[in-house]
């Protein structure tokens, strides 16, 4: 097992679902029932194997493990693979929303099952491949090619609007990452390597630390998304379908907080240093300003989606905020987001399946005829809240601790937010769930259907389980974390060295 | 000349021996059979061009000829058979619709294989005079070809504006190397040079450098000098442009990167410079010029002058490395060309007329799935989005300005990707979202075969670029 390729094998698995499904036929009923259990058993299959990852996993290594590397067009990129404690859990996290989204397409896709399938087991491999990439430039590519999929899943097979949405969320989220490009660059000439092995040793020098760390700034903010240019979002998660959302929300917007992790602050120290105000402004803005928003907002999607944007406010502020509890806390928030807002957009698809609408106003009284779907509703609408008890509270918690160490005010403001996040979470689920089962067209509404439950089931026992016992992710994350803290406080202490000298 | 020597050239220059006794063997038979012999004409010729490319790759001989006015190596290698293999691919595209688009005269084989020697020969000059010769020869065959479809009020319109403002800028071209022989008394590339460090550049030079440069920019039609691009891609009968758009683009690419490279590095700042400003204003003006086009063969027009302001970044920097971009971005660059236009030219009704309009592809996805796929594939690359070819072909152009610190280039390259951006995925759209106006007819073999090829090429660039950025490596060290 040890000389195995698993990373490869499980980045580049979903690819044999997309040769399957290419060699199928997609007329009559069992041609569509092949296309679904295919595609359904390549993503539990690689969830499985990708469990492997977490169990040969050593957590008191700080270091890459499951290393893989070979060279690459012939030049100086390689093809570098290997997880720490940072990315591994992102790349469990991915497979294990895969079969998620299958399950929500069941029923719901209408029409070019093959085609959406294939999409979605490409975009699978792409994300997987951001995570465990240890090349820069392969990372880049795996980053960009994300766009490809997600822009013809939203365009083809979403909602009213889905043009308008497709192209803003690719040329906004593109236009950011060019910027990286051109930084991965000069990293290369100034470095001499693309391996980001070596790239984390080597110190780059004070000046070109601060352009470089804007340039992967636009980037990473653009994808995570930060305000003020996080209106995409909003477009992009209304307009896709279910299971599109799910992975925009559950996987694709913790591309930019790893990044952030993994790029922005382990590499650059120097220039994290001198923009965290900036970081933390633009984060309590958005915890505030968006919170605010979401309060307003009358389409389910939409408001969950704001409610997207305060959460990452807080793991920006967290990543930033460089030490074990801020850092701890914004991967944790990052994963729990992951299941719980994956978990309330599938919980809009339940009832927009059966209703075809998203308006807050058209539902209401759903408690009466659908009492399991309401209180899976609640589990997931506490933890966004961030209920102790539920994983929402952990990561939350931790990102304030660990803001409060560096700055009481931003810590001050961004609590408030927890008092915003509740009162238009609860105002949402008293408006579709309580009152009298008053309008006709509800009250037909059947209650979870099996395949309804076999999704949202077990994304609660995980909500509450990572809520009461955090412990298997902290003790997978501690090593690497702890070691990133170090190399990031070295960094700072031999820079303020080097200033004493000078003066 | 001592029959050695006079030997030696021979073997040298052999491709291009091939391509003009070949040339000439085709009229023969072409004049003596009349107009039915075309498709066997049309078959000749694409030996020929084989003949001239196998020779190439096989037998490897290197070095100057004819008094070194020619000159073979690894760089005139890489880009002979590059722009050898666009002329095949051209015209083995021909083959199906040549009779509906009033191809099929034997003449039209012939002056696309006389083209191509004027390619090989711009190629490998080393010479102002050779430099001239070539390109007119070159031109002359593709302003005739440009206006070949007689009947067509277009293409006549499209090649009596190629032909007009080709002469003005051979006019401006040819001023331009008199000035330069005037101030440093040489021609030979090589000769300039010398004469360039020796001395202190006059300003005369600087005015015969800039002219030059405006006559070959008319060539790979970078702005200022683009405005005949659009309508003769549009004018010109559909296979003519997809042979526009390759060889002729990197041959006039090659010997622009070997003229101011051999002759001119010695004074590499008055060049850069000027290189630096058409490489941005053609970036900038392919992107936003692009977004109104309906017509998809003008919006490819518009997407050449961009790339080429993109393959200018590469020689902006004057490195080893931007130079191998440059080879590099012209083969991906003009593969992913020949594709999109394979793809043109299979839009066409099932009652055998040829549209040209983007709507016209509406629920290409659903009605022609393969076709659809392909033609995904080749604007995403176009765009520049990784993994396809398109984007490696970037990457390896504005690495080179970064290193040679061209900041504000590079940024405005990317910057200007995203624009462009927004035209081909707006091709994409039009595929995938929209719903299916009406079916395409059968697509010919060959076209599926092209672009088939080209499509597999930019989707498996990232697996085995390896040996042809291997190549393209080689092929600049022939400079340095």
């Amino acid at each position: 097992m040890t000389d195995w390729p698993i990373l490869s094998t499980v980045t580049f698995l979903p690819l044999v679902g997309v040769v399957l499904l290419l060699l199928t036929r997609e007329d009559g009923p069992f041609g569509r029932r092949n296309i679904l259990n295919v595609s359904l058993l390549t993503t539990v299959f690689t969830f499985l194997v990708s469990l492997f990852i977490w169990i040969g996993f050593d957590n008191s290594n700080s270091g890459f493990q499951m290393v893989e590397k070979h060279s690459w067009l012939g030049t100086g990129i390689s093809y570098h693979l290997g997880v720490d404690g940072i990315s591994m859990l992102f790349v469990i996290l991915t497979t294990f929303l895969m079969p998620f989204c299958v399950l929500a397409s069941w029923e719901s896709v209408e029409k070019r099952l093959k085609e959406y399938m294939i999409a979605f087991l490409l975009l699978e491999v792409v994300m997987v491949g951001v995570f465990v990439s240890l090349d820069i430039v392969l990372f880049y590519v795996f980053f960009e090619a994300t766009l490809v999929p997600m822009f013809i899943i939203i365009g083809v097979w979403g909602g009213k609007d889905r043009v308008y949405a497709s192209y803003k969320f690719f040329l906004y989220t593109l236009l950011g990452s060019v910027l990286m490009m051109v930084a991965i660059m000069a990293m290369y000439w100034q470095a001499g390597t693309t391996d980001v092995t070596e790239l984390l040793k080597f110190g780059f020098p004070a000046g070109l630390q601060t352009w470089l760390w804007l340039a992967f700034f636009a980037s990473f903010a653009v994808k995570m998304p930060m305000w003020p240019v996080h209106t995409w979002l909003p477009d992009a998660h209304v307009q896709a379908p279910t299971a599109g959302s799910v992975i925009l929300a559950g996987v694709m917007l913790k591309l930019g907080g790893y990044g952030f992790i993994r790029f922005s602050l382990a590499m650059f120290p120097l220039a994290s240093e001198h923009f965290a105000p900036f970081v933390f402004a633009l984060s309590v803005l958005a915890i505030i300003y968006t919170s605010l928003v979401a309060m307003m907002q009358e389409d389910i999607k939409k408001l969950i989606a704001y409610s997207s944007v305060a959460h990452m406010g807080y793991v920006t502020m967290g990543i930033f905020a460089a030490n074990q509890q801020g850092l701890q806390g914004a991967i944790f928030q990052m994963l729990s987001h992951g299941i719980v807002s994956g978990a309330l957009f599938l919980c809009v698809g339940v009832i927009y399946d059966r209703l075809h609408t998203r308006d807050i106003a058209a539902y209401g009284g759903l408690v009466n005829n659908m009492p399991k779907y309401a209180v899976a509703f609640m589990i997931f609408t506490m933890a966004n809240v961030g209920l102790p008890g539920t994983s929402g509270f952990v990561g939350e918690f931790l990102t304030i601790i660990g803001i409060f160490r560096v700055n009481t005010w931003v810590a001050l403001f961004a609590a408030t937010g927890v008092i915003l996040s509740a009162s238009y979470a609860l105002w949402l689920y008293r408006r579709v769930i309580f009152g009298a089962l008053e309008k006709e067209s509800l009250k037909g509404l059947l209650d979870l259907s099996t395949r309804e439950k076999v999704i949202l089931y077990p994304l609660v026992v995980l909500t509450i389980f990572f809520g009461v016992y955090p412990a298997p992710v902290f003790d997978a994350t501690a090593a690497s974390v702890d070691m990133l803290i170090n190399n990031y406080s070295a960094a700072l202490q031999a820079a303020g060295k080097l200033a004493l000298l000078v003066h | 000349m001592t029959a050695e020597i006079l030997l030696a050239s021979l073997q040298i220059s052999t491709p291009e021996l091939i391509l003009a006794v070949g040339a000439l063997a085709l009229l023969m038979i072409g004049v003596f059979s009349g107009d039915r012999s075309a498709p066997t004409v049309t078959g000749l010729a694409v030996a020929i061009l084989i003949a001239a490319g196998l020779w190439l790759v096989l037998v490897p001989v290197e070095g100057e000829a004819w008094g070194g006015v020619f000159i073979l190596d690894s760089f005139s290698r890489f880009m002979k058979v590059i722009s050898l293999i666009g002329s095949i691919t051209a015209m083995v595209m021909t083959v199906g619709n040549a009779r509906s688009e009033q191809l099929d005269r034997f003449e039209f084989p012939v002056l696309l294989v006389l083209a191509t020697l004027g390619m090989m020969l711009l190629i490998s000059a080393n010479d102002l005079i050779a430099v001239y010769l070539g390109l007119e020869l070159m031109s002359l065959a593709l302003y005739v070809v440009a206006a070949i479809n007689r009947d067509s009020l277009r293409s006549s319109e499209a090649g009596l504006k190629y032909f007009v403002l080709g002469a003005l800028s051979s006019g401006m071209l040819l001023y331009g190397m008199s000035l330069i022989y005037g101030f440093t008394g040489n021609t030979g590339l090589d000769n300039i040079a010398a004469v360039l460090t020796a001395e202190t550049r006059s300003l005369g030079v600087v005015f015969g450098l800039v002219f030059m440069l405006a006559g070959l920019a008319f060539k790979i039609s970078a702005v200022p000098f683009h405005m005949w691009t659009p309508d003769v891609y549009e004018g010109a009968p559909t296979p003519v442009t997809a042979f526009f758009a390759s060889g002729p683009k990197v041959a006039a690419m090659a010997v622009l990167v070997r003229v101011v490279t051999e002759a001119f590095m010695p004074i590499f700042h008055d060049w850069q410079q000027v290189i630096v400003f058409i490489s941005i204003a053609s970036m900038l003006l392919g992107s936003f010029a692009a977004i109104g086009q309906k017509n998809i063969k003008r919006l490819m027009a518009y997407s050449s002058i961009g790339h080429m302001g993109y393959a200018l970044v590469g020689l902006a920097s004057g490195t080893e490395t931007g130079i191998s971009g440059v080879a590099l971005y012209m083969l991906i660059y003009m593969v992913m060309t020949l594709g999109t236009f394979a793809c043109i030219m299979s839009m066409r009704r099932k009652d055998g007329g040829a549209v040209e309009n983007i709507d016209d592809l509406a629920g290409l996805s659903s009605t022609n799935p393969f076709m659809a796929l392909v033609m995904t594939a080749l604007m995403f690359s176009l765009a520049g989005i990784p993994p396809f070819a398109g984007f490696w072909a970037k990457w390896f152009v504005i690495l080179p300005a970064i290193e040679a610190k061209l900041y504000m280039l590079a940024i405005i390259g990317v910057l200007a990707s995203v624009v462009g951006a927004y035209y081909y995925i707006r091709v994409i759209k039009v595929m995938w979202f929209d719903a299916a106006t009406g079916e395409f007819g059968r697509t010919a073999g060959e076209l599926r075969l092209v672009f088939g090829l080209s499509g597999l090429f930019v989707t498996g660039y990232v697996l085995f670029g390896g040996p042809v950025g291997t190549a393209a490596t080689a092929a600049a060290r022939a400079f340095f």
